[in-house]
């Protein structure tokens, strides 16, 4: 299969400050890349290259096979994009919206009216086609937002943190939206700061921090980076972890950290169901003051935490390493 | 569709969408309308009685066409501020990544606010006659007076188009223009003849383009006294050439300034 976006060393300035310095990534036609990074990572600037609105500085960006730079035009015929803010006409019904976008890609009058008529009742908002956008929830308006840009039935479809904001039932309504369009094969580039999103979404994901690319590949195999499973145990009374960790350590692969204040005993192991049964055996009478145990699978948030304290660790004198260092542990959890 | 055809069917798209708004939100043009007329109603009845003009002619006559001119540059000033009320909303980047013409965006701008301008010239005209303006010369005069108003504004709107797209906050916008449009429609010949400026006021005045304005208007709606004392000054002299020079370039200069600076905006 062929990649519909491939971008290769992407540099971006504004004044003194790089937000993209050299960024390499490719998707595949028909698949899902969420680009994750914090705040000011340079996620938006991605999009906005790709998208046309922003010319970089720096590398080359192509999307469904055309240049960004040379073949603009070209680009904007074949993507949608979904920005930060739902960029809807609030005194235009929902229906002038999308009617109003499809006249601007050229559909002729009826067939912007058809489409209009067809992505409002895809995204629940028939009911809601003739009021002005003024009157939408935040939840309406990413929908009417997200229908605008499929009106050209676009081969690649840009989200920019399609669900921040949301509440989290406008939210699982939005993910279902984004996977059933997926699913119908359309290429999408979505930007988030929420893992779960990403891990629930994306097939392939690449992490930015500070313009550069710090991780990529699937969620397990970005898990796999952090490390494997961790046996987590909480307890009534602090004073015995001590004890508790010296009895465990046989089974640890790696030293066990002991949370005094969480109560909380935490380390990783390999073995699965196997090591939490023995690890359990071996207190025999104790089990009674154990509130909580179980096995954990390190999630996005895990790897997110590691990939940028080992960031900050390159960025920064060796002071900052042990503080790095600590991050993964997941003490604070 | 060729591409001067494309610029012309997005800009029709775009134009009806700003009409759409007037439509939505009646205050805009009760508000764009009701201080006009105040306007209209406050000069005629504070000033009138104090400002001394040549004799055969009256104060309403004299006001109606500075007040016109007024109105409409002010007018063009909303060009600006939606423009950099877009760009907050982010419509501006959806329409800049769709494949559409680069400068419809703005014609559709410039194009629905000439069009609240002609509602809000009627509607003052309309006070006008009710508190003794009249228009003394031929139907087809008249007809260029408005039009020389309408299409001054109209170039202003561009201006104003390029402030929007640079200074990018709907408020700002507002108070710099008024920085720029209060001086350049107070010291001009709008309310008061410019005998009674200082004398360096008075050159500014006789060379700036509202003077001129103003001046083509009176003496297209029939409303100056023949004999009455008009500056020397060239451009007074010749007020309507003089204003559809300075539109001129002022388009020739901010048209193509407006349309690079949307090519290359994109809200932060």
């Amino acid at each position: 299969m062929s990649d519909a976006i491939v971008v290769e060393g992407l540099v971006k300035r504004f004044g003194a400050t790089t937000a993209l310095d050299g960024v390499d990534l490719t998707v595949t036609e028909g698949s899902v890349l969420g680009l994750l990074g914090p705040n000011g990572a340079g996620k938006t600037t991605v999009v906005r290259i790709l998208t046309t609105l922003l010319v970089a500085d720096g590398g080359r960006a192509e999307v469904a096979g055309l240049d960004v730079a040379r073949d603009a035009d070209a680009v904007r015929a074949a993507i949608g994009l979904t920005g930060q803010y739902a960029a809807v006409d609030e005194y235009l019904t929902g229906f002038e919206n999308l009617e109003m976008v499809g006249r601007l890609y050229r559909l002729s009058r009826a067939e912007a009216r058809t489409r209009a008529g067809e992505l409002l009742e895809r995204f629940d908002l028939t009911g809601a086609a003739a009021r002005p956008a003024k009157t939408y929830s935040g939840g309406m308006r990413r929908r009417l937002d997200i229908a605008a840009s499929l009106i050209n039935r676009p081969r690649v479809l840009f989200l920019d943190e399609p669900t921040t904001g949301l509440d989290p039932r406008s939210r699982l309504a939005m993910w279902d939206f984004i996977a059933e369009l997926a699913d119908g094969g359309t290429t999408i580039l979505l930007t988030t700061q929420y893992l779960e999103e990403a891990d629930r979404l994306a097939d392939r994901m690449v992490v930015i921090d500070r313009g550069r690319v710090i991780a990529r590949g699937t969620a397990d195999e970005l898990k796999a980076q952090v490390g494997g499973e961790r046996l987590e145990l909480t307890v009534t009374d602090a004073t015995a972890l001590p004890g508790m960790a010296e009895v465990l350590r046989p089974l640890a692969v790696d030293e066990p950290q002991v949370d005094l204040a969480g109560r909380r005993l935490s380390m990783p192991v390999s073995g699965g169901a196997e090591v939490l049964a023995e690890a359990l055996n071996r207190f025999d009478g104790g089990l009674a003051q154990i509130v909580d145990v179980g096995l954990r699978r390190p999630d996005l948030d895990d790897v997110f935490l590691a990939l940028t304290g080992h960031a900050a660790e390159v960025a920064t004198t060796d002071d900052d390493a042990p503080e790095a260092e600590a991050v993964p542990t997941g003490g604070v959890r | 569709m060729s591409s001067l055809g494309a610029t012309l069917s997005d800009s029709v798209v775009i134009t009806k969408r700003n009409l759409i708004k007037v439509k939505r939100v009646p205050d805009l043009i009760v508000f764009a309308t009701l201080s006009p007329i105040m306007f209209v109603l406050l000069c005629r009845y504070v000033f009138g009685g104090a400002i001394d003009l040549p004799p055969g002619i009256n104060y309403a006559e004299f006001l109606l066409p500075g007040i016109l001119a007024q109105t409409v540059v002010f007018g063009s000033t909303v060009t600006g501020a939606s423009i950099a009320e877009d760009l907050q909303k982010g419509l501006i980047d959806r329409f800049r990544s769709l494949p559409m013409s680069r400068a419809a965006v703005l014609i559709g701008r410039t194009v629905a606010d000439a069009g609240l301008n002609v509602i809000s010239i009627t509607v003052m005209a309309l006070t006008g006659l009710a508190v003794g303006w009249r228009i003394n010369s031929s139907v087809l005069e008249a007809a260029g007076g408005f039009l020389l108003l309408l299409v001054f504004a109209y170039a202003i709107s561009w201006l104003m188009a390029l402030v929007g797209l640079l200074v990018r906050t709907p408020e700002v916008v507002n108070n710099a223009s008024f920085m720029v449009i209060f001086p350049l429609t107070f010291a001009s010949n709008a309310f008061v003849p410019l005998e009674s400026f200082p004398s360096v006021l008075q050159t500014f005045a006789e060379w700036n383009p509202v003077s001129t304005v103003v001046q083509g208007a009176r003496e297209l709606f029939g409303n100056t006294v023949p004999g009455a004392p008009v500056p020397d000054a060239w451009p007074l002299q010749n007020p309507v050439l003089y204003t559809l020079l300075w539109t001129a370039i002022i388009l020739v200069v901010f048209v193509p300034l407006s349309v690079r600076a949307y090519r290359r905006t994109a809200s932060r």
